[in-house]
């Protein structure tokens, strides 16, 4: 050995001497992912090993749970936990949509959402050091990772992507001091930069307003405002909040890592969801729509929606308009279903009232006052058409001209769904088009 | 004693002559070639072609007939250059420990006292640092400059030539036995 040695001695120096030199340089230099050389190497190094060190450990314990205490239980086990962690996501963004809006929009925007881009990856190492809230993942460069990407699993966020190398990436944890998120209360929006505290499992709120009201049992969710993480993935329950000057001291025990984390996801592309909404206090009721109108008594007043022809009272347009429809109703006549250039019913003689036997002269109101001669009787002109197509309604105009209660409304729903029996009915659109007799052209009415 | 002979290759390295300094030469000569490196240019910047503690390296490595002080005072003039310089320490280090190590090494066989073989080892070891830092500085620090080949060999030629007087100088500087 020490000939051997005394042989290759200048070599052997030379070596180290550039060895050396060497580490110290890789000990400076950063490569273009920020991470210094000495580093990748030795993550370069080490991470093989880890790997196949947890191959042969995850082989034979596996081996041993799935071939000699059960058979294919394990493997039924895994499936059914990433079954279910995908389910608890598709559940929690369902609840999100349908605590915010009705079922139908929800629905609606579900199809349309485009949930955020992610990657299935395992904790393989954790970092060195007693104090270390890093950990790394068998996701590297070479999967598209890259540094800043955050990390999260069903349950909620677990950190972000600080350093990438080929074959791994090193995931500082939310517990991690030099950790900061955007995050955002549930009921009162108080935002504020969640941070770790070392050693504690409870994490800080910091920059949370003393005017803010924060309460134990609150959730946290993120807010986006970091760009790492996309808005609306859980972060935590508010342990306790106390007041403070200028900002509240608020502690939070985070729900990522709360048991443990071996199975994480990495968000390659984010796309922000709607922050869960709790129930409000006075929700909107459900009113079923009015029954049809064919099912009423003649003459009965039934609810304030029924049809026109049943209603006894109401302005004096209202009773001229159902006159004028009970006419057309009288000569078998659909309005709004005519083509331009046929026959209009014959509005001669119409009934003093709704369903009533026409009379011959009757003249159903005074016109107003209007110093114009008026015109000779059953004279008809193009005006007057166009006046009374305007009056009844076409099926694109109901909806157009609905109440603006989209909630209690069931038609606002889907209105696009609605037959066009309902569409027509003059009564669905009291107040946006008033009924008017027809006129002439000097606003006398057409007999 | 004459060190200049007809003889360019030695038959034994029993026949090299193993110079010595005194010990304030090795420290003050590589110093001030940092020095000049460093201080001359920002007045006269057109000598800042020279790479004078290269040559300095060479000079010692040569003379010494030692590869682990070759490479030691390589490695040592080369750290000294990175600490003054903007790139990581042992970007020159690397290079002037390995032009120490084979100066030394050749050194052991050749007559370096010969005019024209200083001539050309130190052309040699010019366009070595050159050429290997380059690759260091492309393959550690992602750094893609040209490398000029004609400029280097130029340059080579022109150091080599400022190392012939240099090494005539530092002859007088070391001990004769």
């Amino acid at each position: 050995m020490e000939s051997f040695l005394n042989r290759y001695r200048n070599i052997t120096v030379l070596l180290l001497v550039i060895f050396a030199q060497l580490v110290l340089l890789a000990a400076q230099v950063k490569n273009d992912q920020d991470v210094r050389v000495i580093r990748v190497w030795a993550v370069t190094t080490v991470t093989p090993v880890a790997r196949v060190a947890e191959f042969f450990r995850g082989g034979g314990a596996g081996f041993f749970k799935r071939y000699i205490l059960l058979h294919d239980a394990s493997e039924e086990n895994r499936k059914l936990r990433e079954e279910v962690g995908r389910l608890r996501l598709d559940n929690t963004f369902l609840r999100n949509e349908i605590s915010t809006a009705d079922r139908a929009k929800a629905l609606q925007v579900f199809q349309q959402h485009t949930q955020s881009k992610m990657i299935a990856a395992n904790v393989i190492m954790t970092g060195v050091g007693a104090n270390a809230n890093t950990v790394y993942v068998n996701r590297g460069s070479s999967d598209g990772i890259m540094r800043g990407m955050g990390v999260i699993t069903p349950d909620g966020i677990v950190g972000k992507i600080v350093a990438v190398y080929p074959s791994a990436s090193q995931v500082m944890l939310i517990s991690d001091p030099d950790f900061a998120a955007g995050v955002i209360s549930q009921k009162s929006q108080a935002h504020g930069i969640l941070r770790g505290q070392g050693n504690d499992p409870l994490c800080k709120v910091d920059y949370v307003r003393f005017e803010d009201k924060v309460e134990a049992g609150e959730v946290f969710y993120t807010s986006g405002d970091d760009r790492i993480f996309p808005r609306g993935f859980a972060v935590g329950v508010v342990k306790s909040a106390k007041d403070g000057t200028p900002f509240k001291e608020v502690l939070v025990e985070p729900t990522g890592i709360q048991h443990g984390v071996e199975d994480v996801l990495i968000i390659m592309e984010s796309i922000h969801q709607a922050i869960p909404e709790l129930p409000p206090a006075n929700q909107p009721m459900y009113i079923s729509p009015a029954p049809p109108a064919a099912t009423t008594p003649e003459g009965q007043a039934t609810t304030a929606t029924g049809d026109a022809t049943t209603i006894s009272s109401g302005t004096e347009a209202d009773k001229l308009r159902s006159i004028y429809k009970s006419a057309g109703e009288a000569q078998n006549h659909v309005f709004g279903t005519g083509l331009p250039g046929s026959k209009p019913p014959d509005f001669k003689n119409l009934p003093t009232t709704p369903g009533g036997p026409p009379t011959k002269s009757a003249a159903p109101m005074k016109p107003p006052a209007t110093g114009a001669p008026a015109p000779a009787a059953g004279a008809d002109n193009p005006g007057t058409r166009l006046q009374r197509q305007a009056q009844v309604p076409t099926p694109e105009t109901p909806a157009k001209s609905a109440p603006s209660n989209a909630i209690t409304d069931p038609s606002k729903a889907a209105p696009k769904s609605a037959p066009p029996k309902q569409i027509v009915d003059p009564s669905k659109a009291p107040a946006k088009t008033p009924a008017a007799p027809p006129k002439g052209p000097g606003g006398q009415p057409l007999e | 004693m004459s060190y200049s002979s007809g003889r360019i290759l030695l038959n034994s390295q029993r026949e090299g002559q193993i110079s010595r300094f005194r010990t304030w030469v090795l420290f003050a000569v590589p110093l001030a070639s940092i020095l000049f490196q460093v201080y001359v240019p920002l007045f006269f910047h057109w000598l800042a072609f020279i790479e004078m503690p290269l040559l300095v390296v060479v000079y010692f490595a040569l003379m010494r007939r030692s590869p682990i002080s070759g490479l030691v005072v390589g490695a040592v003039v080369g750290l000294a250059q990175d600490s003054l310089s903007k790139n990581p320490l042992g970007m020159f280090g690397i290079v002037n420990t390995l032009v120490g190590y084979f100066a030394a090494s050749v050194g052991l066989r050749i007559d370096v006292d010969h005019t024209f073989i200083r001539l050309l080892l130190t052309f040699f070891f010019y366009v070595f640092h050159e050429v290997f830092y380059w690759v260091l500085a492309r393959s550690l620090l992602g750094q893609h400059f040209a490398l000029e080949l004609q400029r280097i060999f130029v340059l080579g030629l022109l150091n080599a030539v400022i190392g012939i007087s240099l090494f005539h100088f530092l002859d007088r500087l070391r001990e004769t036995s």
